[in-house]
Parts: C-alpha cells; structure tokens; sequence
C-alpha cells in the first residue's frame, strides 16, 4: 500500500532518492539534545491551544457589564477584553482547559529553551561552525519572552493590567526616546487608546508568533545542513555522525516526546490552577494589588528593577535617565547582548577558532563551565530578588534587609558559583582520565627471577586519549562522514 | 557521559532526590493552602461545648468574641477587667491606660473597637513594643477578654462595629476591596510584604475583626472610619468571607498567589516529568 502510493509518486516525480536520503539521515542521540524538542513541542501545543482561544477572545476596551454566573463579578463593569476571557475561562465549554493548558505550555516552553541554552552553553555547541544558530536560538528565546508577556497582557486582569503598567514606565525610562516610543505603542497615555489592545493581539497572534515559527524553521534547517554535534564516543569523532536514522529511529522517538509533551500541558491544564483571572477582577488604572508578579520568566526583570538602588541622571530639574531604565531595560539588554556575543567571546578568551564537530562534556572545559554556572547565578539572584517578597514574606526578616542582601549576593554569588564550578570540573575531569578510576584490584607480576610481585598502579598506567586531549585539526568537510547509521 | 562505568543506584538516588526536593517544595504550597481552612475548624471545633480541651485553652478563635451589645457599665465585670489590665498590661500601657512613654499608647478613647481587635486576635499582650503585633493566640480566655475591653471600652471611644456578611454584595465586596485593600492584603487576601510591615493573610479574620480592622487601623493599616456605609462595610465582610474558600475552577488553586507557585510547577513539575522522560528514551552515554 504505502510501496504503491511511493511508487506513485517516485514514477512521477523522482521522490524515491529525496525521501531514501531524508529516512536516513542520521541523528546522534542523547537525553540533553531532546531539550530543544521539547521547546518545539510545547510551541505546537501553544499553536493549536492560542486557535481555539482566538475563537473566543475579544480585544477591545468597550465597557461591558458582566452578568455570567460567577457571582463576585456579577454586574461590574469591565473591557470587552476581559469580559471575553472571563466568558472564554466559565462558560465556554472546555475553555478553561485550553486557556490553563495554553498558559502551562508558554511556561514550560520558556523553562525548555533556557536548559537548552545552558546545555548548548555548557557543552560548547555554539562553536564555529554553529553561531549563526546559536544567534538564531537566542533571538527566539528573546521573542518568546515578548510573546509570553503579550500574552499575559491581553486578559486586562488585574495582574496583566499592573504588568503593563510596569512596561509602560520602562519604556517611558528609555532616554529621550522614551515618552515618544511609548505613546507610539500605547497611542497616547496610559492605559493608551482603543488601538491599544488590538494592537497587542496581532503582535500576539500573528507577527511574533509568524517570527518564531520561521525561525525555529531557520534553526532546523541550519541542524540538518550541519548535523546535529555529538559527544565523543569509542565511534563518534569529528569526522563522523553516529546515531539513529530517522527512520525507523529518531522520528518514533520525537513523535513519543511530542505526545508526552502534549500530554504533560493537558494534564496540568485541567489539574493545576494557572492565572486566575476571575479571582484578579477587572483592571482600572488606580487599582493595584500587593505581590503583583510576572509570569516567572520575566521575573528576572522585576528583580533587576526592585534591586537596582535609586539611581537616576539629572540634567539640572530634567530626568535624562529615569530609574526603571536601569533594571528594566539596561540589565536585560546587557543579558541578551553577553548571550550573543558569546560565541565570540569564548573564542577570544580560549584562543580557539577551530571547527567543532564534537561537544566538550561541562567538565572538559572547567573554565568555560565556570564562567557560564557563574552567569546563570547572576540572573538567578536578581530571578529570586523579582519574588522575595512572595516566598519569604512570612518570614521574619525586614523586607528592605533582605534586598541588602540580594544587593550583595549579585556580586559575590557569582564569584563563588564560578570557583566550586570550576573546582567540581576539574575533580571530575580528573577522576575521569583515570582509566583504572574506582577500581582498587591490585596488578600481581610474576617476575623474571620466576617469584611474584604487586605492581604499584600510580606508575605504568598507559595515558589514556580522552577528557582534554581533543586531536588536531577536524576535518573541513564533515559532510562526508554523514551516515553512519545504527550503533 | 563518558564514564560509562558510573553505578546505576546512584543515578536512581539522584533521581529520586531531586523528586523528593520537587515534591517537598510543592507540598509545602499544598501546606499553605491547606493551614487557614484547618484552623478554622480547630476553631470551631473548641467553640463546641463539652469539646475536648473547650475551658483550659483559651483560643484566638473569634468565635466565642463579647457579644455586640454588652453593658457598657457592668461594674463587676469592669473590674475584674481592671484587675487583668493591671497585670498584663500597664506595664506598657500604664495603669490607668494612659500609656507609657515610648512603651505603648494610651487606651482612652480608642474603644471597644481597638480593644476587642487587639485582644480577640491575640495581637495583644506583646513581648516588645517595638514589634509588630500580629495574630497570635490569646493568653486570656474569652471571658477576661470581654473583661478587659469592658474596662477598656468605659473610657470612651467606638464600640464594637456591626457587621452581617449576609446582607453584603459579593461584587461590591471585591470592587472596594480590591480598590482599597488589595494593595496591601492582595487581592484575594492572601496578604504581602510592606516596606516596614508584614500584611497579614486574612484566611482567618472573622467578619467582626474585618469591621473592626477597618474602624481602627491598625498599625500601619490605615483607618476607614467612617469611609464605609453599612451596605458597603457587610459588602466587604462577605468578600473576605468568600476569599476563605475560592472557586478554584482550574483545579489545585496551589495558593491563590500568582505567578510564583506557577512558576515552580513549571519548573519542578512540568519540567521534572519531561526531564525524566528524555532521561528515559535519550541515550546517556556516547556511542
Ligand atoms: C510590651 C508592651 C505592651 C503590652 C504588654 C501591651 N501592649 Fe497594647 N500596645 C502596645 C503598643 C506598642 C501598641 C501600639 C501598636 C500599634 O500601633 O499597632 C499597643 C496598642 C494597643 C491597642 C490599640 C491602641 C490603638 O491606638 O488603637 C490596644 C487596644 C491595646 N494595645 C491593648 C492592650 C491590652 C488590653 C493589653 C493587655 C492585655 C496590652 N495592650 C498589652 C504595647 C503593649
Ligand atoms: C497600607 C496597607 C493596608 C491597607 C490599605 C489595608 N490594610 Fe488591613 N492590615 C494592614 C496591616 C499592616 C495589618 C496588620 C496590622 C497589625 O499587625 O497589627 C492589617 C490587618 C488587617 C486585618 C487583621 C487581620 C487578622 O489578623 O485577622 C484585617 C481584617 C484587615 N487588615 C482588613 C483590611 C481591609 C478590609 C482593608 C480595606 C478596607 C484593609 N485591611 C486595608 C495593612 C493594610
């Protein structure tokens, strides 16, 4: 049957060679390259889920009064936007599972990408030949952060409504731009004109969403120009591909994890409660509510605004550069610029311009580990400084001291993230050259006079060709070695 | 990885203490969530009469408060108020409730509003007078307490503030709460941090001490005297009633909080299963 429908159209079209190459293209495989497929996948859940919501969804501020069956709402007056999300979240069947499991998936999509990238950072497969997508992979962690908090906006709750306020006093920080920027995005003042909401939905549904996809498009398709990079193995070298075809192989894998994916969102998307907007009410300008929080991976930006001490640029009675610049926009572009440059930097800094085909395990490279373990501490204080006040505010400890400490942990936390990383690597990487590691046998001889003696084991141990010790030059053109299949 | 040789029991071990950590995190939210609701029926359960340990533990249970409209006057009762006072509070508040310089403001005037708050939720004795007063359980059983408000209550100053939930508007509620307490108590009244002060959670405020909080201020809340018509005040009431037990439409509301909890079930939950997962079908050491 599919023989007759391929020869169908191989006699026709010449599918058979294309479709013989493509079956067998060759994976290399191992748990930490499926992170980047899990991003992927929540990103098709997050596709079908956002359809079923457009359905239902209105992006406008007219006023309407609510009259649902949710009494604490009953005959308050609110946007059309919230109202829709509301009617979307109560009555429409299975709305709220599709709005909950939609919400999950932009969590878990954003958690996926940021344990690829460490991965990509910590095992060195941004080297050259791979920047332009590691570039590429960045950009789309940058867009599906925007389109995260677009996302979280469109509901105009109470906590989506403070979270644009936020934005809109960031971007109103930025120098001389700012107030003409920001009533560019807002048309006019905050909360900004009937275009506003409109506005943010099409960013929402169609222009980031259409960006992301071509990009993650551009990442696979620079992944299969230039296979996939693997760890060295007793096969596996620069020169080679050693994995599974795709088929039958890799695709039945990928095709397993979509559907654990998408089954792990669905779950929590009926089970766990995510944002919900019938217990925020209604946003106004004046209300506000206390432990007010981004969705967590913004939480880093809330965390470099509360840290950040009260710094402004005065030109005599005139604000050149207003505090929310600071933590809310200079930090996270000083973040994302290190990110790209990267590739760069490691290159200067280890005087290595080489091809890599093969990976560095973390350990291989204690430096670069260090540094990296050492950068994503640094984020993750100021993360933890965007919700102390949620997680510690039973606690006894002034709120204002505890932001001291944040304020000093920024600085010495990576410090010390970057020695015990470094450390660790280099015990590792030590204990691993040892071929005889963890074995505590002892070497009998029988020697030449014909009697018997122990050998010590420190000396005689033939060095081993592995950790460091990558040989010389790769090859140019790994292409060529494209192809080894099976084990 | 490369050490292709490392045990497998270990890697379990690591499994399942990274699992363990996960699961404590998130029962520790589950906790949370639950405490309120728990003590809430301890309560009620003391209020029962004949209940085990009902007359040697005095509880912060509002339940048994002084009735609304007690004798301003009741002479015995006043002074066994007066008696009480002496010993547990003039040393700060001075003996005749006049206050003590840079220990504790005097009481004339301040009513049995502030009285039956402070006391009823146990905010009152405290050790140190620098501290914030906070809900604690009451040393004195409900009956000295209405004796120590009765004796407060005779110097003057509101009495203790009507209040029937039931007769409130669930929607009005949350519109004047969210407009003039969830800045600070959050909007579903799971409380927050303040510079200067801890806000606290109002899982457990019974609607007096709603009416009371609201006609006293205390702290660094803000007093509402006056602010508030009856309507509006029993409006309040039943929102904070209703926040005790939200609908959580969505499934396990893990605290009615937001983001943060969210985040750590994206993280620990969602991440750790499909962490698992790739653990389980990718491979784990290099061919
Ligand atoms: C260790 C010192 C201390 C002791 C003991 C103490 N208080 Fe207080 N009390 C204070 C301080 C300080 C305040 C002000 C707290 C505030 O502003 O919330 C206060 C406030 C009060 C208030 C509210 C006053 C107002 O202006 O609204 C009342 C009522 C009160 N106390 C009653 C009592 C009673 C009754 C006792 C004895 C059971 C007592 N206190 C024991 C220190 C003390
Ligand atoms: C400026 C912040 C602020 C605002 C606004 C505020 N509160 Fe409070 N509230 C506090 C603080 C702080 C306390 C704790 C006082 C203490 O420790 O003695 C408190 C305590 C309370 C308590 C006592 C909680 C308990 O232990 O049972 C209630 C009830 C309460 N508030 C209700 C309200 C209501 C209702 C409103 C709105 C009308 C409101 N609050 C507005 C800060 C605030």
């Amino acid at each position: 049957m599919i023989r007759r429908a391929v020869g169908f159209f191989d006699d026709r079209i010449g599918v058979a060679p294309g479709a013989r190459k493509l079956l067998r293209y060759v994976f290399p495989d191992h748990w930490s390259f499926l992170l980047g497929e899990i991003a992927l996948n929540s990103f098709l859940v997050l596709v079908g889920t956002g359809i079923f919501l457009t359905f239902y969804y209105s992006p406008s501020d007219a006023q309407t009064v609510y009259n649902g069956a949710y009494e604490p709402l009953r005959g308050l007056s609110m946007t059309e936007a919230y109202w829709s999300t509301l009617n979307l979240s109560l009555d429409v069947p299975a709305g709220l599972l599709m709005r909950q499991t939609h919400h999950w998936a932009a969590n878990l999509m954003i958690v996926a990408i940021t344990v690829h990238l460490l991965r990509i950072l910590l095992t060195g497969a941004f080297r050259r030949p791979r920047e332009i997508n590691y570039v590429v992979g960045v950009t789309l962690l940058a867009l599906t952060v925007l389109e995260g908090f677009a996302g979280y906006s469109l509901p105009d709750d109470l906590l989506s409504g403070m979270g644009l306020v936020i934005a809109y006093g960031v971007a109103m920080s930025i120098p001389l731009l700012g107030g003409d920027l920001s009533f560019l995005i807002w048309g006019g003042e905050f909360p900004g004109s009937a275009e506003f909401f409109p506005r943010l939905y099409i960013v929402h549904v169609l222009l980031v969403p259409v960006a992301i996809a071509g990009l993650i498009g551009a990442h696979l398709a620079m992944i299969a120009r230039q296979h996939h990079t693997q760890f060295r193995g007793r096969i596996a070298t620069e020169r080679n591909v050693v994995g599974y075809p795709l088929w039958p192989g890799y695709a039945l894998k990928s095709g397993g994890l979509l559907l654990v994916t998408a089954a792990v969102l669905f779950l929590l998307g009926g089970l766990v409660q995510i944002n919900p907007i019938w217990q925020w009410g209604p946003y106004e300008p004046y209300l506000s509510t206390n432990g007010a929080q981004p969705d967590w991976y913004l939480g880093w930006l809330l965390g470099g605004l509360r840290l950040m001490p009260a710094l402004e640029v005065q030109l005599g009675s005139w604000t050149l550069v207003p505090n929310p610049f600071w933590g809310g926009l200079a930090f996270p572009t000083l973040v994302f610029l290190t990110m790209y440059a990267w590739p760069w930097i490691d290159r200067r800094w280890l005087g290595d311009n080489r091809r890599h085909e093969l990976l560095d395990l973390p350990r291989d490279n204690p430096r670069r580990t260090a540094i990296v373990m050492s950068y994503f501490s640094w984020v993750l204080v100021v993360f933890v400084a965007g919700s102390i006040d949620r997680l510690y505010f039973r606690s006894t400890i002034p709120y204002e001291a505890q932001i001291w400490f944040l304020r000093i942990a920024v600085f010495v936390v990576p410090v010390l993230t970057y020695f015990a990383a470094k450390r660790l690597c280099e015990e590792l990487r030590d204990r691993e050259r040892h071929p005889l590691r963890g074995w505590n046998g002892k070497v009998v001889r029988r020697t030449p006079a014909g009697g018997f003696e122990t050998l010590e084991l420190d000396e005689g141990v033939p060095a081993v060709d592995g950790g460091n010790g990558r040989p010389g030059a790769p090859s140019e053109e790994q292409e060529a070695g494209a192809g080894t299949g099976g084990r | 990885m490369s050490g292709s040789g490392r045990p497998r029991l270990h890697r379990r071990v690591r499994v399942g203490a990274a699992l363990v950590l996960a699961v404590g995190a998130l029962a520790s939210l589950a906790l949370e969530e639950d405490a309120p609701a728990q003590g809430g029926r301890a309560g009620l359960e003391q209020a029962r009469p004949g209940g085990p340990s009902a007359d040697e533990q005095p509880t912060a249970g509002p339940v048994e408060r002084p009735a609304p409209g007690l004798e301003p006057g009741d002479p015995a009762m006043v002074a066994q108020g007066r008696r009480l006072f002496v010993d547990g509070c003039s040393s700060c508040h001075g003996p005749d409730a006049r206050g003590v310089r840079g220990r504790g403001p005097s009481l004339r005037g301040v009513g049995a509003a502030a009285a039956d708050f402070y006391l009823g939720t146990g905010r009152m004795p405290i050790d140190d007078p620098d501290d914030e007063p906070i809900r604690a359980k009451s040393p004195y059983d409900p009956e000295q307490r209405r004796a120590l408000v009765a004796y407060v209550a005779q110097f003057g100053g509101p009495p203790i503030p009507k209040v029937d939930p039931a007769k409130g508007t669930l929607s009005q509620g949350l519109e004047l709460f969210t407009e003039h307490c969830a800045s600070c108590h959050q909007v579903a009244g799971r409380g927050g941090m303040l510079t200067g002060a801890v806000v606290p959670d109002l899982q457990e405020s019974e609607p007096e001490t709603v009416a009371e909080a609201i006609e006293v201020g205390p702290y660094l809340m803000p007093n509402f005297r006056g602010q508030f018509d009856q309507k509006e005040l029993d409006s309040i009431a039943s929102y904070v009633e209703y926040t005790k037990e939200l609908e959580d439409r969505g499934g396990w509301g893990i605290g009615n909080i937001g983001p943060v909890p969210e985040g750590m079930v994206a993280w620990l939950l969602a991440g750790g299963a499909l962490l698992l997962t790739i653990r389980l079908i990718g491979k784990r050491t290099p061919t």
